[in-house]
Protein backbone atom coordinates (compact mmCIF):
# COMPACT_ATOMS: atom_id res chain seq x y z
CA UNK A 1 0.00 0.00 0.00
CA UNK A 2 2.71 2.38 0.82
CA UNK A 3 4.72 3.81 -1.90
CA UNK A 4 7.63 1.84 -3.11
CA UNK A 5 10.56 3.69 -3.79
CA UNK A 6 11.04 4.55 -7.10
CA UNK A 7 11.90 7.98 -8.89
CA UNK A 8 11.89 11.28 -7.17
CA UNK A 9 8.87 12.20 -4.76
CA UNK A 10 7.29 15.92 -5.84
CA UNK A 11 4.93 15.98 -2.42
CA UNK A 12 6.22 17.15 0.49
CA UNK A 13 6.24 13.40 2.08
CA UNK A 14 4.05 11.79 3.70
CA UNK A 15 1.07 9.49 3.16
CA UNK A 16 0.55 9.95 -0.76
CA UNK A 17 3.96 11.25 -1.80
CA UNK A 18 3.87 11.46 -5.11
CA UNK A 19 6.17 9.77 -7.67
CA UNK A 20 6.85 11.45 -10.77
CA UNK A 21 8.95 8.96 -12.41
CA UNK A 22 8.84 5.19 -12.88
CA UNK A 23 4.98 5.11 -12.17
CA UNK A 24 3.15 3.58 -15.43
CA UNK A 25 0.10 5.08 -16.68
CA UNK A 26 -2.97 3.96 -17.47
CA UNK A 27 -2.15 0.88 -19.78
CA UNK A 28 1.07 -0.89 -18.41
CA UNK A 29 2.68 -3.32 -20.02
CA UNK A 30 2.24 -6.38 -18.49
CA UNK A 31 4.20 -7.34 -15.70
CA UNK A 32 7.45 -9.38 -15.48
CA UNK A 33 6.93 -12.59 -14.13
CA UNK A 34 7.46 -12.06 -10.43
CA UNK A 35 7.82 -8.51 -10.71
CA UNK A 36 5.31 -6.90 -8.12
CA UNK A 37 6.61 -3.41 -8.34
CA UNK A 38 5.07 -2.79 -11.94
CA UNK A 39 1.83 -2.13 -10.64
CA UNK A 40 1.20 1.27 -10.74
CA UNK A 41 0.26 3.35 -7.88
CA UNK A 42 -3.49 5.14 -7.24
CA UNK A 43 -4.10 7.61 -4.82
CA UNK A 44 -7.84 6.75 -3.38
CA UNK A 45 -10.46 9.14 -2.04
CA UNK A 46 -13.30 8.55 0.04
CA UNK A 47 -16.71 10.28 0.42
CA UNK A 48 -17.75 9.67 3.58
CA UNK A 49 -20.95 10.54 3.31
CA UNK A 50 -23.56 12.59 0.70
CA UNK A 51 -22.46 16.21 1.25
CA UNK A 52 -19.08 16.35 1.88
CA UNK A 53 -16.39 15.51 -0.55
CA UNK A 54 -14.33 13.27 -1.56
CA UNK A 55 -11.03 12.94 1.03
CA UNK A 56 -7.52 11.14 0.14
CA UNK A 57 -7.47 8.33 2.38
CA UNK A 58 -4.38 6.51 1.10
CA UNK A 59 -2.80 4.74 -1.85
CA UNK A 60 -2.13 1.41 -3.03
CA UNK A 61 -1.35 -0.49 -6.04
CA UNK A 62 -3.56 -2.41 -8.57
CA UNK A 63 -2.85 -3.47 -12.32
CA UNK A 64 -5.11 -1.06 -13.80
CA UNK A 65 -8.02 1.00 -12.52
CA UNK A 66 -11.42 -1.02 -12.31
CA UNK A 67 -9.41 -3.29 -10.03
CA UNK A 68 -7.49 0.05 -8.28
CA UNK A 69 -11.50 0.59 -7.56
CA UNK A 70 -12.19 -2.86 -6.10
CA UNK A 71 -9.16 -3.10 -3.56
CA UNK A 72 -9.84 0.46 -2.40
CA UNK A 73 -13.69 -0.97 -1.28
CA UNK A 74 -11.67 -3.72 0.42
CA UNK A 75 -8.56 -1.51 1.85
CA UNK A 76 -10.49 1.42 2.62
CA UNK A 77 -14.39 1.29 3.00
CA UNK A 78 -14.79 -2.42 5.04
CA UNK A 79 -15.95 -0.37 8.48
CA UNK A 80 -18.81 1.59 6.64
CA UNK A 81 -16.23 4.54 6.02
CA UNK A 82 -18.13 5.76 2.92
CA UNK A 83 -20.51 5.78 0.25
CA UNK A 84 -18.55 7.03 -3.02
CA UNK A 85 -14.67 6.43 -4.29
CA UNK A 86 -12.28 7.48 -6.47
CA UNK A 87 -9.11 6.37 -7.71
CA UNK A 88 -6.76 8.39 -9.19
CA UNK A 89 -3.68 6.91 -11.30
CA UNK A 90 -0.82 8.81 -8.96
CA UNK A 91 1.16 9.44 -11.98
CA UNK A 92 -1.66 11.85 -12.80
CA UNK A 93 -0.89 14.18 -10.16
CA UNK A 94 0.78 17.23 -10.13
CA UNK A 95 2.08 18.51 -6.67
CA UNK A 96 3.80 21.21 -5.72
CA UNK A 97 7.82 20.85 -4.46
CA UNK A 98 8.93 20.80 -1.26
CA UNK A 99 12.12 23.21 -2.90
CA UNK A 100 9.16 26.10 -3.82
CA UNK A 101 7.61 25.54 -0.37
CA UNK A 102 8.27 29.05 0.40
CA UNK A 103 7.72 30.50 -2.63
CA UNK A 104 4.49 29.06 -2.60
CA UNK A 105 2.88 29.25 1.01
CA UNK A 106 4.76 31.83 3.28
CA UNK A 107 3.58 34.94 1.53
CA UNK A 108 0.08 34.16 2.83
CA UNK A 109 1.48 34.28 6.22
CA UNK A 110 1.23 37.69 7.34
CA UNK A 111 -1.83 38.18 5.33
CA UNK A 112 -4.51 38.12 8.42
CA UNK A 113 -6.62 39.52 6.40
CA UNK A 114 -7.87 37.27 4.29
CA UNK A 115 -9.23 35.33 7.08
CA UNK A 116 -13.05 35.87 7.87
CA UNK A 117 -12.21 36.42 11.83
CA UNK A 118 -13.22 39.98 11.25
CA UNK A 119 -17.26 38.56 11.01
CA UNK A 120 -19.57 37.35 13.04
CA UNK A 121 -20.48 34.05 11.82
CA UNK A 122 -24.34 33.54 12.11
CA UNK A 123 -25.80 30.55 14.22
CA UNK A 124 -26.19 27.33 12.88
CA UNK A 125 -23.63 27.39 10.09
CA UNK A 126 -20.61 24.75 10.15
CA UNK A 127 -17.85 23.99 7.66
CA UNK A 128 -16.97 27.18 7.46
CA UNK B 1 -10.03 -40.54 36.02
CA UNK B 2 -6.70 -38.59 35.09
CA UNK B 3 -6.81 -35.23 33.32
CA UNK B 4 -6.13 -36.56 30.37
CA UNK B 5 -8.91 -39.14 30.39
CA UNK B 6 -11.45 -36.98 31.56
CA UNK B 7 -11.31 -34.75 28.63
CA UNK B 8 -11.16 -37.80 26.38
CA UNK B 9 -14.36 -38.58 27.88
CA UNK B 10 -15.85 -35.55 28.01
CA UNK B 11 -14.92 -34.78 24.38
CA UNK B 12 -16.35 -38.01 23.56
CA UNK B 13 -20.06 -37.16 25.20
CA UNK B 14 -20.19 -33.85 23.19
CA UNK B 15 -19.22 -35.48 19.61
CA UNK B 16 -21.64 -34.94 17.36
CA UNK B 17 -22.52 -37.82 14.91
CA UNK B 18 -23.91 -38.45 11.56
CA UNK B 19 -27.05 -40.10 13.09
CA UNK B 20 -28.25 -36.91 15.03
CA UNK B 21 -28.44 -34.75 11.68
CA UNK B 22 -31.24 -37.01 9.77
CA UNK B 23 -34.00 -35.06 10.10
CA UNK B 24 -33.72 -33.33 6.25
CA UNK B 25 -34.47 -29.79 7.43
CA UNK B 26 -31.54 -29.89 9.78
CA UNK B 27 -29.63 -31.92 7.02
CA UNK B 28 -30.20 -29.24 4.02
CA UNK B 29 -29.10 -26.16 6.28
CA UNK B 30 -25.79 -27.57 7.25
CA UNK B 31 -25.04 -28.47 3.87
CA UNK B 32 -25.18 -24.80 2.88
CA UNK B 33 -23.41 -24.29 6.10
CA UNK B 34 -20.62 -26.19 5.76
CA UNK B 35 -19.98 -25.13 1.86
CA UNK B 36 -19.95 -22.05 3.40
CA UNK B 37 -18.00 -22.79 6.55
CA UNK B 38 -15.28 -24.98 5.27
CA UNK B 39 -14.79 -22.63 2.04
CA UNK B 40 -14.15 -19.66 4.59
CA UNK B 41 -11.51 -21.55 6.21
CA UNK B 42 -9.68 -23.03 2.99
CA UNK B 43 -9.85 -18.85 2.03
CA UNK B 44 -8.35 -17.79 5.05
CA UNK B 45 -5.14 -19.53 4.38
CA UNK B 46 -4.42 -16.48 1.41
CA UNK B 47 -4.18 -14.26 4.39
CA UNK B 48 -0.70 -12.85 4.21
CA UNK B 49 -0.32 -15.19 1.32
CA UNK B 50 -1.68 -13.64 -1.58
CA UNK B 51 0.21 -12.27 -4.66
CA UNK B 52 -0.46 -8.89 -2.70
CA UNK B 53 -1.43 -7.08 0.48
CA UNK B 54 -4.26 -6.04 -1.25
CA UNK B 55 -5.54 -9.20 -2.12
CA UNK B 56 -4.90 -10.59 1.37
CA UNK B 57 -7.79 -8.05 2.14
CA UNK B 58 -9.93 -8.63 -0.69
CA UNK B 59 -9.62 -12.79 0.51
CA UNK B 60 -10.18 -11.98 3.94
CA UNK B 61 -13.28 -10.11 3.14
CA UNK B 62 -14.44 -12.82 1.26
CA UNK B 63 -13.56 -15.89 3.83
CA UNK B 64 -15.35 -13.55 6.40
CA UNK B 65 -17.95 -13.27 3.95
CA UNK B 66 -18.59 -17.14 3.84
CA UNK B 67 -17.78 -17.64 7.71
CA UNK B 68 -21.00 -15.37 8.59
CA UNK B 69 -23.27 -17.17 6.41
CA UNK B 70 -22.02 -20.19 7.33
CA UNK B 71 -22.49 -19.46 11.34
CA UNK B 72 -26.15 -17.88 10.67
CA UNK B 73 -26.60 -21.24 8.76
CA UNK B 74 -25.00 -23.12 12.00
CA UNK B 75 -26.84 -21.52 14.40
CA UNK B 76 -30.37 -22.39 12.47
CA UNK B 77 -29.36 -25.62 11.91
CA UNK B 78 -28.25 -26.18 15.74
CA UNK B 79 -31.67 -24.79 16.83
CA UNK B 80 -33.55 -26.76 14.99
CA UNK B 81 -32.05 -30.39 16.63
CA UNK B 82 -33.47 -31.81 19.67
CA UNK B 83 -31.63 -30.72 21.97
CA UNK B 84 -30.59 -27.71 20.45
CA UNK B 85 -26.78 -27.47 19.63
CA UNK B 86 -24.78 -23.96 19.36
CA UNK B 87 -23.01 -22.80 16.09
CA UNK B 88 -19.70 -23.81 18.12
CA UNK B 89 -21.09 -27.17 18.75
CA UNK B 90 -21.60 -27.89 15.12
CA UNK B 91 -18.80 -26.11 13.56
CA UNK B 92 -15.72 -28.09 16.36
CA UNK B 93 -17.72 -30.89 17.99
CA UNK B 94 -18.52 -32.79 14.50
CA UNK B 95 -16.05 -34.97 12.71
CA UNK B 96 -15.31 -35.41 9.20
CA UNK B 97 -17.91 -37.89 8.44
CA UNK B 98 -20.90 -35.25 9.34
CA UNK B 99 -19.61 -32.82 7.14
CA UNK B 100 -21.93 -32.41 4.71
CA UNK B 101 -20.19 -30.00 2.55
CA UNK B 102 -19.43 -30.35 -0.97
CA UNK B 103 -15.58 -31.73 -1.80
CA UNK B 104 -15.09 -28.14 -4.37
CA UNK B 105 -14.26 -26.58 -0.59
CA UNK B 106 -11.98 -28.55 1.21
CA UNK B 107 -9.31 -28.83 -1.67
CA UNK B 108 -5.91 -27.55 -1.14
CA UNK B 109 -4.76 -24.73 -3.15
CA UNK B 110 -3.20 -26.53 -5.93
CA UNK B 111 -0.70 -29.69 -5.22
CA UNK B 112 2.33 -28.02 -3.23
CA UNK B 113 2.39 -24.45 -3.53
CA UNK B 114 -0.94 -22.49 -3.10
CA UNK B 115 -1.95 -21.69 -6.61
CA UNK B 116 -3.57 -18.01 -6.70
CA UNK B 117 -5.40 -19.41 -10.17
CA UNK B 118 -6.66 -22.26 -8.61
CA UNK B 119 -8.11 -19.64 -6.12
CA UNK B 120 -10.01 -17.54 -8.90
CA UNK B 121 -11.15 -20.57 -10.47
CA UNK B 122 -12.37 -21.94 -7.33
CA UNK B 123 -13.89 -18.69 -6.47
CA UNK B 124 -15.59 -18.24 -9.62
CA UNK B 125 -17.27 -21.31 -9.17
CA UNK B 126 -18.59 -21.38 -5.85
CA UNK B 127 -19.68 -17.15 -6.35
CA UNK B 128 -21.93 -18.31 -9.85
CA UNK B 129 -23.49 -21.24 -7.84
CA UNK B 130 -23.98 -19.33 -4.73
CA UNK B 131 -25.30 -16.00 -6.29
CA UNK B 132 -27.79 -18.45 -7.97
CA UNK B 133 -28.72 -20.15 -5.19
CA UNK B 134 -29.50 -17.36 -2.64
CA UNK B 135 -31.26 -15.43 -5.50
CA UNK B 136 -33.41 -18.60 -5.20
CA UNK B 137 -33.70 -19.13 -1.72
CA UNK B 138 -34.33 -15.36 -1.31
CA UNK B 139 -38.08 -16.42 -1.76
CA UNK B 140 -37.89 -19.73 0.53
CA UNK B 141 -41.01 -20.44 2.43
CA UNK B 142 -38.33 -20.46 5.39
CA UNK B 143 -38.36 -17.55 7.01
CA UNK B 144 -34.61 -17.51 8.04
CA UNK B 145 -33.28 -19.26 4.97
CA UNK B 146 -35.01 -16.24 2.82
CA UNK B 147 -33.09 -13.69 5.47
CA UNK B 148 -30.04 -15.21 5.35
CA UNK B 149 -30.47 -15.33 1.65
CA UNK B 150 -30.98 -11.61 1.30
CA UNK B 151 -28.10 -10.69 2.81
CA UNK B 152 -25.40 -13.26 1.33
CA UNK B 153 -26.86 -12.59 -2.08
CA UNK B 154 -25.30 -9.39 -1.94
CA UNK B 155 -22.03 -10.06 -0.85
CA UNK B 156 -21.59 -13.19 -3.07
CA UNK B 157 -22.48 -10.96 -6.28
CA UNK B 158 -19.20 -9.20 -4.73
CA UNK B 159 -17.35 -12.33 -4.59
CA UNK B 160 -18.42 -13.10 -8.31
CA UNK B 161 -17.19 -9.79 -9.23
CA UNK B 162 -14.02 -10.23 -7.66
CA UNK B 163 -13.40 -13.72 -9.39
CA UNK B 164 -14.50 -12.68 -12.78
CA UNK B 165 -12.09 -9.48 -12.82
CA UNK B 166 -8.97 -11.90 -12.07
CA UNK B 167 -10.40 -14.53 -14.24
CA UNK B 168 -10.46 -11.67 -17.31
CA UNK B 169 -7.29 -10.33 -16.63
CA UNK B 170 -4.99 -13.75 -15.76
CA UNK B 171 -6.86 -15.79 -18.78
CA UNK B 172 -6.75 -12.65 -21.33
CA UNK B 173 -3.05 -12.04 -20.17
CA UNK B 174 0.07 -13.78 -20.94
CA UNK B 175 0.54 -17.04 -22.16
CA UNK B 176 1.95 -18.39 -18.82
CA UNK B 177 -1.45 -16.61 -16.76
CA UNK B 178 -3.35 -18.10 -19.63
CA UNK B 179 -2.15 -21.31 -19.61
CA UNK B 180 -2.33 -21.75 -15.71
CA UNK B 181 -5.38 -20.41 -15.15
CA UNK B 182 -7.14 -22.98 -18.05
CA UNK B 183 -4.88 -25.75 -15.93
CA UNK B 184 -6.81 -24.35 -13.03
CA UNK B 185 -10.22 -24.35 -14.54
CA UNK B 186 -9.94 -28.32 -15.51
CA UNK B 187 -8.90 -29.01 -11.87
CA UNK B 188 -11.81 -27.23 -10.34
CA UNK B 189 -14.15 -28.40 -12.98
CA UNK B 190 -13.61 -31.81 -12.03
CA UNK B 191 -15.94 -30.61 -8.97
CA UNK B 192 -18.95 -28.39 -10.07
CA UNK B 193 -20.84 -31.86 -10.52
CA UNK B 194 -21.62 -32.37 -6.93
CA UNK B 195 -22.51 -29.03 -6.48
CA UNK B 196 -25.95 -30.06 -8.46
CA UNK B 197 -26.03 -33.19 -6.63
CA UNK B 198 -29.73 -33.08 -5.53
CA UNK B 199 -29.64 -36.63 -3.48
CA UNK B 200 -29.11 -34.79 0.09
CA UNK B 201 -32.04 -32.67 -0.57
CA UNK B 202 -35.18 -34.86 0.64
CA UNK B 203 -37.96 -33.84 -2.52
CA UNK B 204 -40.81 -32.92 0.14
CA UNK B 205 -38.73 -30.00 0.96
CA UNK B 206 -38.78 -28.29 -2.46
CA UNK B 207 -41.98 -28.72 -2.84
CA UNK B 208 -42.78 -27.21 0.21
CA UNK B 209 -40.92 -24.29 -1.00
CA UNK B 210 -38.35 -24.92 2.05
CA UNK B 211 -35.38 -25.76 -0.07
CA UNK B 212 -34.17 -25.36 -3.92
CA UNK B 213 -33.21 -27.94 -6.47
CA UNK B 214 -30.11 -26.80 -7.84
CA UNK B 215 -31.15 -28.51 -10.83
CA UNK B 216 -33.51 -25.37 -11.35
CA UNK B 217 -30.47 -23.05 -11.78
CA UNK B 218 -27.60 -25.49 -13.89
CA UNK B 219 -28.84 -23.84 -17.22
CA UNK B 220 -27.96 -20.11 -15.57
CA UNK B 221 -25.10 -21.02 -14.05
CA UNK B 222 -23.80 -22.34 -16.62
CA UNK B 223 -24.66 -19.60 -18.86
CA UNK B 224 -23.17 -17.10 -16.49
CA UNK B 225 -19.64 -19.09 -16.33
CA UNK B 226 -19.50 -19.68 -19.94
CA UNK B 227 -19.73 -16.20 -20.94
CA UNK B 228 -16.70 -15.00 -18.15
CA UNK B 229 -15.05 -17.87 -20.13
CA UNK B 230 -15.24 -16.75 -23.10
CA UNK B 231 -14.38 -12.88 -22.49
CA UNK B 232 -11.71 -14.32 -20.79
CA UNK B 233 -10.45 -16.74 -23.71
CA UNK B 234 -10.71 -19.61 -21.70
CA UNK B 235 -12.45 -23.19 -23.15
CA UNK B 236 -14.65 -24.82 -20.67
CA UNK B 237 -12.91 -28.04 -19.81
CA UNK B 238 -14.21 -31.31 -21.09
CA UNK B 239 -12.91 -33.46 -17.80
CA UNK B 240 -14.62 -36.63 -15.83
CA UNK B 241 -15.97 -35.14 -13.10
CA UNK B 242 -14.25 -36.32 -9.87
CA UNK B 243 -16.29 -39.07 -7.64
CA UNK B 244 -17.23 -37.51 -4.82
CA UNK B 245 -18.93 -37.81 -1.97
CA UNK B 246 -18.86 -34.74 0.26
CA UNK B 247 -22.86 -34.27 1.12
CA UNK B 248 -22.71 -38.10 2.43
CA UNK B 249 -20.05 -37.78 4.48
CA UNK B 250 -17.30 -38.80 2.32
CA UNK B 251 -13.89 -36.86 1.85
CA UNK B 252 -10.59 -36.24 0.42
CA UNK B 253 -7.72 -37.00 2.72
CA UNK B 254 -6.92 -32.76 2.60
CA UNK B 255 -10.63 -32.71 4.95
CA UNK B 256 -8.85 -34.13 8.09
CA UNK B 257 -5.95 -31.70 8.00
CA UNK B 258 -8.49 -28.64 7.70
CA UNK B 259 -10.80 -29.88 10.20
CA UNK B 260 -7.40 -30.24 12.19
CA UNK B 261 -6.50 -26.94 12.42
CA UNK B 262 -9.97 -25.53 12.69
CA UNK B 263 -10.59 -27.27 15.37
CA UNK B 264 -7.96 -28.21 17.72
CA UNK B 265 -8.13 -24.93 20.02
CA UNK B 266 -11.86 -25.25 20.43
CA UNK B 267 -11.16 -29.06 21.46
CA UNK B 268 -8.39 -28.94 23.36
CA UNK B 269 -10.28 -26.07 25.87
CA UNK B 270 -13.58 -26.77 26.22
CA UNK B 271 -15.47 -24.17 26.53
CA UNK B 272 -13.00 -21.74 26.39
CA UNK B 273 -14.13 -17.73 25.73
CA UNK B 274 -11.81 -15.02 24.83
Amino acid sequence: MSPEPMGDLTAAGGHGAVPTEGVPTSTPAPPAAGDRREWPLFEVFVRSRRGLSHTHVGSLHAPDAAMALRNARDVYTRRQEGVSLWVVPAAAITASSPDEKDAFFDPAADKIYRHPTFYDIPEGVEHL
Amino acid sequence: MSEVGERAASAASRLITAGELSDPTVGYVLALADDALVAAQRVGEWIAAAPQLEEDVALANIGLDLLGQGRSLLGYAGSLMEPPRSEDDLAYWRDERAFRNVQLVERPWGEGDRDFAVAMARLLVLATYLHELWTALRTSADQTLAAVAAKAVKEVDYHLDHARMWVLRLGDGTDESHRRMQAALAGEWRYVEELFDTTHIAPALVDAGVAVDPMSFRDAFDRRVTTVLREATLDVPEVTPAVTGGRRGVHTPSMGYLLAEMQHLARSHPGATW
